[in-house]
């Protein structure tokens, strides 16, 4: 069981957030985050990355699909189901 | 005597809030503005069962209570019965998307915390079953304590059972207004949420969705942005291709009819007022609602199948360069539409300083108004062949028109951000909703309406301009051997004008149009038809346009103008919405600024190139 940051989460694989550093997240930016059903013990898959350098990724959480940037998805640890 | 009921249609965006909308009130529906903010506000008309009024307000879509944007604000403030001009609604619709239970209940709870009569829409309740979600609404309305109603709000399912249980829900009042609870941890909401959820959830069959399959084709890292550049490179061809034979026919009609008027009236100064100056005038720009309606065609259908959000996502990290996000990709390209709609839909971004670049930069995106300017002279020196086999000339112009715009606008951000709005960079965070066909009744009245509001500005700023111009234009007389254009007083102020843009290629005619299209871009076609058809030889004879400005300027000229509008900040509409959204004159005063002097600059340099090549 290896903690990794959801920025690492290779496309197609599933994990399951461990915790999020919210102290890294300015205030508007984790209300988002909230407001989209980030949070602990929610289940992400990351689906697609964008064409120019990976970023932004679209990831899946809960049920729905949402485009995040790579340095806030760095925030989010999360652990790959095996 | 019956009174309205007021009832708010809420939920988060994407649950399909607008489509209940449209399909609950039809036709029956107004656009205004809340006072004192810049938020539309609809309202639309229904009945209930018992045949009782209902005066539906479709509120901003919001992901909760604790608003962000001025948008959402606007929604809590309603539903706390806090919003100007609006009294509190009697009932909620709460419109939730049944495939995103999880997250949409979260908001819901919130909404049904706050005591009002309530009802819940299950909506689109056919794509949860699509994505093998099985669920059941009796035991999400025992677990939430309020009504709910399986709907599909775009073939109209459920909806007389909706209205029936909003009457129902009317007569209990079930709490006082609940402006006094306390607001809920939102972690312990959400947490709440998944587990009514998970009780409504009678059974999930994984299945391959099938947006995740369309997704990894228009998402893909390679042939994502070349679907894309396609995209657009086919909404700009079809834009001539699809309008020449109806732009004919209309053009056709608009001579015939001016002809025709200036056979049956006497000779005299009101026959000259509406042949030179409304048939000429006006109707050189109504000949472009084709183009126009073409180019808002491709727009609605590209933004109602969720794909508009997909071309953020691609463009985010090449925006996010020139300082910007994804989140200004939208308002950029509905200022493609127009810049007035595209800088008001700057409200959904959330940082202040990404917002003022993309305000600044927006009037850069080729709108709208300067298709039939574009058209006119492409029409009149580009031939119309085909540059290479399948692709047209003209088609490709207007490209190069659309692009030079698209990149100056990200080197302009680019600039703006290092030098006038330093600061960091925004946030890009949003959903992907599901891929849905578009409707055809949702495109429809959405081209109605721009059809409409082409046509009243056609009727009212174009109309009076040109009214202005043509008496402008017409006195003082020239006598034999004089051009009515230069003698006039419209003439001596173009004389005016014509020393400072001269140098960049600009003949008497434009400089005399430079000034009445400040009102509008459209109104530079309507004034250089108005000019021509009052310099005219036969008298009342009116030829076409292009016919004429073929025969008067050179391609160096022609090329010249092309690249002042791709700049030039022509249109008060604009300047004044950008008073009202940045609330100081400082800014429009400083994009005004900027994009004279690039238009000058972008003109000078097309014209002294042009030249050196012997085009002059």
């Amino acid at each position: 069981m290896t903690v990794t940051c959801l920025e690492a989460l290779k496309v197609g694989v599933r994990a399951r957030i461990e915790g999020i550093d919210w102290d890294l997240l300015d205030s508007s930016c984790a209300g988002r985050l909230r407001d989209f059903g980030f949070d602990e013990g929610v289940t992400v898959e990351s689906l697609h990355q964008g064409p120019f350098g990976g970023d932004p990724m679209a990831v899946r959480v809960g049920r729905m699909v949402v485009a995040i940037r790579r340095s806030h998805a760095r925030a989010i640890r999360v652990i790959p189901a095996a | 005597m019956i009174q309205t009921v007021s009832v708010a249609v809420v939920g988060n965006p994407n649950a399909g809030k607008s489509a209940l909308f449209n399909a609950l009130t039809g036709a029956r529906q107004k656009v205004g503005n809340y006072p004192g903010v810049t938020v539309e506000r609809h309202v639309g008309r229904t009945e209930l069962p018992s045949g009782r009024p209902v005066e539906l307000i479709d509120l901003p879509g919001t992901y909760s209570l604790a608003a962000a944007s001025p948008d959402e604000a606007v929604t809590r403030d309603v539903l706390l019965g806090r919003q100007a001009g609006e009294r509190l609604p009697e009932a909620i619709v709460i419109v939730i998307d049944a495939s995103n239970l999880d997250n949409h209940l979260r908001f819901a709870l919130q909404l049904i915390a706050l005591g009002r009569p309530t009802v819940v829409a299950l909506n689109m309740i056919d794509l949860a079953k699509r994505d093998g979600l099985e669920l059941d609404a009796s035991r999400l309305s025992e677990e939430l304590g309020v009504p709910v109603v399986e709907t599909v709000a775009v073939r109209k399912r459920g909806l007389k059972d909706l209205l029936e249980a909003l009457e129902s829900q009317l007569d209990h009042q079930r709490a006082v207004p609940g402006e006094a609870l306390p607001p809920p941890d939102p972690l312990d909401l959400h947490r709440r949420a998944r587990e009514v959820a998970a009780t409504a959830i009678v059974s999930e069959t994984p299945v391959r969705r099938v947006t995740h399959q369309i997704d990894s084709v228009l998402l893909h890292p390679v042939a994502g942005p070349l679907l894309l550049a396609a995209i657009m490179f086919i909404m700009f061809q079809a834009v001539f291709a699809w309008s020449a034979v109806p732009a004919d026919a209309l053009e056709a009609a608009v001579v015939a009819a001016g002809n025709w008027v200036g056979g049956v009236m006497p000779d005299g100064a009101l026959r000259s007022l509406i042949v030179d100056g409304i048939f000429a005038g006006v109707g050189a720009v109504i000949v472009f609602l084709p183009q126009i309606l073409i180019l808002f065609l491709f727009i609605l259908v590209l933004e109602s199948s969720g794909y508009m959000v997909r071309a953020a996502f691609i463009m985010d990290r090449l925006m996010s360069n020139a300082g910007l996000s994804g989140r200004s990709f939208i308002p950029l390209l509905s200022s493609f539409a127009c810049a007035v709609p595209g800088i008001m839909a700057t409200r959904t971004i959330d940082n202040e300083k990404d917002r003022l670049t993309t305000i600044l930069v927006a009037p850069l995106m080729t709108c709208s108004a300067r298709l039939p300017v574009y058209a006119l002279i492409i029409a009149a020196f580009i031939p119309a062949r085909d540059a290479v086999p399948g692709v047209g000339l003209q088609g490709l112009v207007l490209f190069i028109l659309y692009v030079s715009g698209i990149l100056s606008a990200l080197v302009a951000a680019l600039v703006i951000r290092r030098t006038k709005v330093r600061g960091s960079g925004g946030l890009f965070m949003m959903e992907l909703p599901k891929y849905q066909m578009p409707r055809l009744k949702d495109v429809a009245i959405g081209l109605f309406q721009r059809a409409m509001i082409f046509l009243k500005r056609a009727g009212t700023i174009i109309l009076g301009t040109t009214i202005i111009l043509w008496a402008l234009a017409s006195y003082p007389q020239a006598g034999p051997a004089e051009k009515q254009s230069e003698v006039s007083i419209a003439g001596k102020i173009g004389s005016a004008i014509e020393v400072v843009v001269k140098p960049i290629g600009f003949n008497h005619d434009i400089a005399l149009a430079l000034l009445p299209t400040m009102a509008a871009r459209e109104v530079a076609v309507s004034a250089i038809a108005t000019v021509y058809a009052l310099d005219s030889e036969e008298e009342g004879q009116l030829q076409t346009l292009e016919q004429r400005l073929a025969g008067q300027w050179s391609l160096a000229t022609a090329l010249a103008f092309l690249a002042w509008f791709v700049f030039a900040p022509q249109c008060i509409s604009t300047i004044a919405i950008t008073r009202r959204e940045t609330n100081s004159w400082r800014w429009p005063g400083f994009m005004v600024g900027y994009l004279f002097a690039l238009a000058y600059l972008a003109a000078g340099i097309t014209y002294w190139t042009a030249v050196a090549f012997g085009l002059g």
